[in-house]
């Protein structure tokens, strides 16, 4: 019992020392806080779209839509909340505290669009589900390029930058355990089935429609949450951060990672994110400049082409749906 | 768990009882950085090849992406710049290089961009971005680094408010619906104006609210006022009710691939009232998608390539000789900027920061090949704007028009 008990916050308590000294560690390094909460951002959309997109079999193309929903909320609380603070608290902690009411806010509210678009249209079966999610996200663009107090085209600025990198990388962690607890449990299995044969899981029982739509609030949630987290380290939201082009790099991701693969969408989240950059690292090394600097366009088709590798080498994705800790599990059970 | 629901909404009582207004003070807002000592990291360069001997300019531009044109013209100006400064000996003894990064034209790859360059590669000076948007999303970064930053072609007045190490060597928006507004009352002498703005676009919007407020403080008339969203096709409903308005001239600030289009259908309908626009009509495009519809009309900008100005004709032909094109109004803003950023760094006592910064604040007079440049309190340049009028095919200097 007390070992169940534990079970839930066990992991929490490991986590927080670890990304705590992370913190320290990486203080005085800008450009690394950056990348990795740029690394972090994709991490937790990758990871979310594998609920719909792997784990259910749904095909979800509306995720930057959600990252907007999230970006724009929670970001246009916090810039109205800049000038207020919690009296009896010391400024960063209060500024902590709002912009973790933004998380949850811009959460939220991308979650209740999630249950608007997702309970009709998941209804239906087969592609209905991409166009709806496409259309919803280029809606989003629109409302926000059209509102005065977005900012329209130019964007928001001016969003205090609050954002840390324990802050994100807890998210991260929360995502991930979230993520993994979905997929362990009964809830996974029936989204398993659903994914393999949806008629088939219909006539055992499975409530298809709920536990599409659950998914589908669940991950909306989270690509809330990366979209205010993004909105309190990039200086500036606009519109064009979050096209159709932005929601195809995230199913990029899990794709390539593996479809249905948590691990594999971390892994190639982090690789996709930073190999542009890596690209710039080693082209930069180079001894004439000039080459370097023509070199830098074409980091992009060089991008392209290991993508196109990837999927003609392991057309499953790096993972396929294996994860990484099915390793660890299936030991013990081999020993018994 | 039975006490949660209670204890949740005391503590949200709490909280909402217990919150203030924040004492303004330097600690929270975006320019946090700025006393005390200078950004962590930004100690003496690293030994990389030749840093010795060279200064670096950092520069973040888009040069892919849907603005790529934009970029490359802004590179090549200030490419020219320093190479010209290397021929002349450099400054203070050492040659200087420029360090291009590519941000697709996205804000937070310029923020990623910007990031890099002020920590990875310690440059002294940041030239950049186009967008206003990307060059919001890079402005507090150098201000919070105390890197001085200078956008060569960032219109929005937002930009320069981020703090006092922006600075531009454009003009502004709100001053570009001035310059037209006073075109065409005092050299048009126009009474009644129509405006066709762009409402998915700042720029656009910036523009027809000055023009529409100074237009009719000099005594002229809007009588009417009509929308379209960038990218559309046809724009015949809109100018089917200007055209009932009976306006003496349509000003349409938009970008160049609408202007073309709104130009051929206003003559398809009849319209033969002049339009009137801003700096997004500049290109060789605009000829292409708009034909003989655009004959008489006018539009301001930064700088022409008439101008008998021996130093301008010098940058055309240096150009042309270096690139094979002519030079746009980005390439000759992106070659001021360069050219002021190394003008500061030669006179500041040494390459910090803070230094080049006061020498920056103080340009005045400075002769750049888009107009005189002096710099206003709010770091904005105070400098003429220009008229071109569209005939044959052509650009042709019109006009100056002072602030």
């Amino acid at each position: 019992m007390s070992k169940d008990a534990l079970k839930g916050p066990l992991p929490v308590i490991l986590a927080l020392p670890v990304l705590a000294l992370l913190q320290v560690t990486l203080q005085d390094h800008d450009f690394l806080i950056y990348l990795t909460s740029l690394v972090g951002v994709n991490v937790i959309l990758a990871v979310s779209l594998n609920i719909v997109n792997g784990m259910t079999g749904q095909f979800s193309i509306g995720h930057a839509g959600f990252m907007a929903v999230g970006a724009y909320s929670g970001g246009k609380l916090s810039l109205e909340m800049k000038d207020y603070a919690l009296s009896f608290l010391p400024h960063v902690v209060s500024d902590q505290i709002s912009f973790m009411l933004a998380i949850l806010v811009g959460g939220a509210a991308a979650a209740l669009c999630g249950f608007i678009v997702g309970l009709p249209s998941l209804r239906l079966k087969g592609d209905y589900l991409a166009i709806v999610t496409l259309g919803f996200g280029e809606i989003i663009r629109v409302i926000v390029q059209n509102t005065e107090a977005f900012g329209r085209a130019l964007g928001l600025s001016g969003i205090p930058q609050s954002s840390s990198l324990a802050m994100i990388l807890f998210w991260v962690f929360l995502t991930l355990l979230v993520a993994k607890r979905i997929a362990d449990s009964s809830h996974g299995r029936s989204l398993w089935a659903i994914r393999e044969d949806e008629i088939a899981a219909e006539a055992m029982g499975v409530n298809t429609t709920g536990y599409k739509v659950r998914a589908f609030v669940i991950s909306a949630f989270f690509a809330g949450v990366a979209g205010v987290l993004f909105a309190h380290f990039v200086p500036i939201i606009n519109p064009g951060s979050f096209t159709f082009v932005k929601s195809m790099e995230v199913v990029v991701m899990i794709v390539a990672g593996g479809l249905g693969s948590t691990t594999g969408s971390v892994v190639a989240a982090v690789f996709l994110t930073l190999l542009p950059e890596g690209l710039r690292s080693a082209f930069s090394r180079l001894d004439d400049p000039s080459l370097a600097q023509k070199v830098d366009q074409i980091r992009m088709p060089i991008y392209g082409l290991l993508l196109v590798a990837i999927m003609l080498l392991r057309p499953q994705g790096i993972f396929g749906t294996h994860e990484i800790w099915d390793r660890w599990k299936k030991k013990p059970k081999g020993a018994t | 768990m039975r006490f949660s629901l209670p204890l949740s909404i005391l503590c949200s009582a709490l909280a909402v009882a217990a919150c203030e207004k924040k004492v303004a003070g330097p600690d929270h807002d975006q320019s946090g950085g700025v006393q005390g000592d200078p950004a962590p990291g930004n100690d003496p360069p690293p030994p990389a090849p030749g840093a010795d001997d060279t200064i670096l300019i950092g520069e973040v531009g888009s040069l892919t992406g849907s603005e790529a044109s934009f970029g490359i013209s802004t590179r090549n100006g200030i490419e020219l710049a320093v190479n010209e400064a290397n021929l002349a000996g450099g400054v203070k003894g050492k040659k200087l290089a420029v360090r291009v990064y590519d941000d697709q034209g996205k804000p937070e790859e310029a923020a990623n961009a910007v990031t890099r360059l002020i920590s990875q590669d310690k440059v002294k000076v940041i030239l950049g971005e186009v967008a206003s948007s990307n060059s919001l999303a890079m402005a507090p970064k150098a201000q919070a680094a105390q890197v001085p930053m200078i956008t060569p072609s960032s219109t929005n007045p937002k930009v320069t408010e981020v703090g006092d190490y922006i600075f531009r060597v454009c003009f502004i928006d709100p001053f570009q619906g001035f310059v037209m507004a006073k075109f065409a009352r005092e050299n048009l002498k126009l009474n009644n104006v129509a405006i066709l703005k762009d409402n998915k676009s700042d720029y656009s919007l910036g523009l027809s609210e000055v023009f529409n407020a100074k237009f009719a403080e000099m005594g002229g008339k809007i009588v009417s006022t009509e929308a379209y969203s960038k990218g559309d096709t046809d724009f015949r409903a809109q100018l089917t009710t200007i055209k009932g308005s009976k306006p003496e001239a349509i000003y349409v600030p938009g970008y160049y691939t609408d202007v073309g289009l709104i130009a051929r259908q206003a003559r398809e309908l009849g319209i033969k009232a002049p339009l009137l626009g801003g700096d997004g009509w500049e290109s060789e495009k605009l000829f292409e998608l708009g034909g003989s519809a655009l004959d008489g009309s006018y539009f301001s900008n930064h700088y022409s390539a008439d101008d008998p100005n021996p130093k301008v004709q010098k940058f055309i032909a240096d150009y042309e000789k270096a690139y094979g094109a002519r030079p746009d109004s980005l390439a000759a803003l992106g070659y001021d900027a360069a050219k002021v950023a190394i003008d500061a760094m030669q006179k500041a006592t040494d390459l910090s920061g803070p230094a080049i910064k006061e020498v920056l604040a103080k340009t005045t007079g400075f002769e750049g090949v888009a107009g005189k440049i002096t710099l206003d309190a709010q770091r904005n340049p105070v400098k003429p704007a220009i008229v071109l009028q569209i005939a044959d095919g052509k650009f042709k200097y019109l006009t100056t028009v002072n602030p």
